[in-house]
């Protein structure tokens, strides 16, 4: 009896010498421009060459702008970035691999084109230099992120090593109320098992809450599976899943989606398989989150009060909490409905698809963005982009008075201009708090695209349940 | 990369826990194509002031840590991005080992291939060192990877856990490269099975 991890696992063993991690073979390499100069500068000085450049995809996002001028040209905030995206063309063109290319109707983020374009499927592994790389987890891979020196070995030998980790099943049982989306299970998460609560483990996600989760819930929940320190994050596939892949233009075709879903249909963990840590959440009892403080693990339900240091027994954790407070200009114990907020920030791997869109336009529909706040959209590609103008979307967050961006990672690492300023407060649906993350000096609130959307039209943190009908 | 000999070293101490990459290197500097020069980046945000002058407080700017090669964190260290750019930063700098109670997955298997050693020491020791660095910063301790043991300050012996393999790899000074290009026909067979 396997797990689905085991079983993903067991099928790309290359080789197991005594005393050595197992050499593990990777399908699908993913490649954008942070994190890849230095691996190819070294394939370069060992003269090699991309063993299989067929399996290696590469996209711009991390650098790129998001804003055009009145020229039709993207505005670079500098001249390194640009500099950047150069370097990849480069690389990409000297060894041969695909470039979804800035500017290009393929173009996007890494972990929205790779499923978008049918690249991602059930049973592969993915890697690519990107922690959250656990999104692609959604259809049932084995995905996470590497660093550049893993992504140099992955160039050259279609490999990496990897120790084999542990298992660790979250079942979300129960149905979730309106409002309670697939960022407010993970959020969930991440509070009650900690940023390094799942370290050294996959985490696969099951129980009807999940299942009743549509393919872009599901990456939702396993892009952010990193945030708990997990290796990765699977769900087993389903029909859900093969909805989502069939007829997307790198998925197979005809006879062979036909085989290949057979073959996918073997991939769910086995009826008694063990993990080696199980833990179950009550889905039916949660209610929209966010987080507080300066890491994914700080957050609290919507109604409830910021911790307050002063109640807490252990001293290093009361020293956490009070640094992270003072970082975000926090009360101990007070409520964060009502909190002012500065910027709203609708993107990122994490929450920028079309079902992430239409939720916060169900939000924007008919209503003003607060004076004073600033909100932008930033979809996750081109394909969600035209998607999202075809259904009207951008007219609706522009007469609210949201700017409409060009896809890219933009505010969520804030490496392209897209930032917040010292001192700023912003709602984001991205994936990560940390101190100056979103701009130096910057505190971000980390919520669903509701949630989000709730705080943009109402200038402050506000439960969006009381804005949807 | 060099083999990693043993060596002695006095010990910087940063006791914060659930340390991220984005405050060991901001991503604004991951703008670059190379590695040179990281270690200037390095903390940024907690080491610099707005106009650039060092903060003071913080230990990387006090001088009485100046040279130290251990740095002493708290608990998860290096969480977050998978940016190896934070070990090429703390090593650029000039560290050979950072010593913690645990560290993130990602961040712990770049440090290694980068010569960098991750060392988890169980609370009770980590809180020895760390009383003994905070009562006297001249205080040295002796890393020895052959043996995987730190000595304290104290001469208490503590030994710490290694992957067998890395470690291989960091006392001979190779890289994992050579490794997995030697597997090359097992890959090849691999793929033909696939095929």
């Amino acid at each position: 009896m396997k797990t689905l991890f085991d079983k993903v696992w067991d099928s790309h063993v290359v080789a197991e010498d005594p005393g050595a991690p197992a050499v593990i073979y990777v399908d699908l390499h993913l490649v954008h421009e942070v994190t890849s100069p230095q691996a190819f500068t070294g394939l370069r000085e060992r003269g090699l060459k991309v063993r299989r450049p067929e399996r290696t995809k590469a996209t711009m996002d991390h650098s790129t702008p998001t804003r055009k001028g009145s020229d039709g040209r993207f505005v670079f905030v500098d001249a390194q970035n640009e500099a950047q995206l150069e370097v990849l063309r480069k690389n990409c063109a000297d060894f041969g691999i695909e470039l979804f290319a800035l500017g290009e109707a393929s173009n996007g983020i890494v972990h929205v084109v790779g499923p978008e374009r049918g690249l991602t499927h059930p049973g592969m592994t993915i890697v690519c230099g990107d922690s959250h790389t656990s999104t692609h987890g959604a259809f049932g891979a084995l995905a996470f992120g590497i660093g550049t020196s893993q992504v140099e070995h992955v160039l050259a030998t279609q490999c990496l090593l990897h120790a084999r980790p542990k298992t660790f099943r979250v079942t979300f049982e129960g149905t979730p109320g309106l409002g309670v989306s697939a960022k407010d299970l993970i959020l969930a998460l991440i509070a009650e098992i900690g940023v390094g609560g799942a370290t050294g483990h996959v985490l696969e996600y099951a129980g009807d809450a999940i299942r009743a989760l549509d393919m872009e819930g599901r990456m939702t929940v396993c892009n952010m599976s990193i945030e708990a320190g997990a290796k990765a994050g699977m769900i087993a596939p389903d029909d859900v899943t093969f909805q989502y892949l069939a007829g997307r233009d790198r998925a197979p075709n005809g006879a062979d989606f036909d085989a290949a879903v057979q073959a996918w249909k073997t991939l769910p963990t086995d009826e008694g398989a063990r993990f080696d840590r199980e833990l179950r959440i009550d889905a039916a009892a949660l209610v929209p989150r966010l987080t507080w403080g300066t890491n994914p693990g700080m957050g609290v339900a919507i109604d409830q009060p910021v911790p307050d240091p002063a109640q807490m027994q252990d001293a290093q954790a009361r020293e956490a909490t009070q640094k992270a407070l003072t970082y975000m200009g926090l009360e101990a114990g007070k409520p964060l409905l009502g909190r002012g907020v500065d910027v709203v920030f609708i993107g990122s791997c994490t929450n920028s698809r079309i079902s992430d869109l239409r939720a916060a336009a169900k939000i924007f529909e008919g209503r003003k963005v607060a004076s004073g706040v600033r909100a932008l959209v930033v979809p996750g590609s081109y394909d969600v982009k035209k998607q999202a103008e075809a259904e009207g979307l951008h007219r609706v967050f522009e007469a609210a008075g949201a700017e409409w961006r060009e896809p890219g990672c933009s505010m969520c690492i804030a490496m392209n201009g897209d930032q917040i300023e010292p001192g700023q407060v912003a709602v984001s649906t991205s994936n990560r708090n940390f101190e100056g993350r979103q701009g130096k000096g910057g505190r971000t609130l980390l919520a669903s695209p509701f949630t989000a959307a709730a705080a943009a039209v109402t200038g402050k943190v506000t439960d969006p349940r009381t804005l949807l009908s | 990369m060099e083999p990693l000999r043993p060596f002695s070293s006095r010990v910087l101490p940063l006791i914060v826990d659930d340390v991220d990459t984005d405050q060991i290197i901001p991503a604004r500097f991951l703008k670059v194509t190379d590695k040179v020069g990281l270690g200037k980046k390095l903390f940024s945000d907690w080491r610099y002031e707005a106009d650039g002058s060092p903060k003071p407080g913080f230990p990387l700017n006090d001088p009485k840590h100046a040279g130290a090669q251990v740095l002493l964190a708290g608990h998860n260290f290096g969480c977050g991005s998978s940016r190896e750019h934070a070990p090429w930063s703390l090593v650029d700098y000039g560290f050979r080992a950072v010593i913690a109670t645990s560290f993130a997955d990602i961040f712990g298997g770049n440090a290694l291939k980068n010569g960098l050693l991750p060392i988890v020491l169980e609370p009770a020791l980590h809180a020895e060192l760390r009383a003994a660095v905070e009562a006297d910063p001249n205080v040295e301790i002796h890393v020895d990877l052959a043996s995987q043991t730190v000595t304290l300050p104290s001469g208490k012996s503590a030994s710490f856990p290694v992957d067998p393999f890395a470690k291989t790899m960091l006392l001979e000074g190779v890289d994992e490269l050579g490794y997995l290009l030697a597997k090359d026909d097992a890959i090849a067979a691999f793929e033909a099975r696939r095929a």
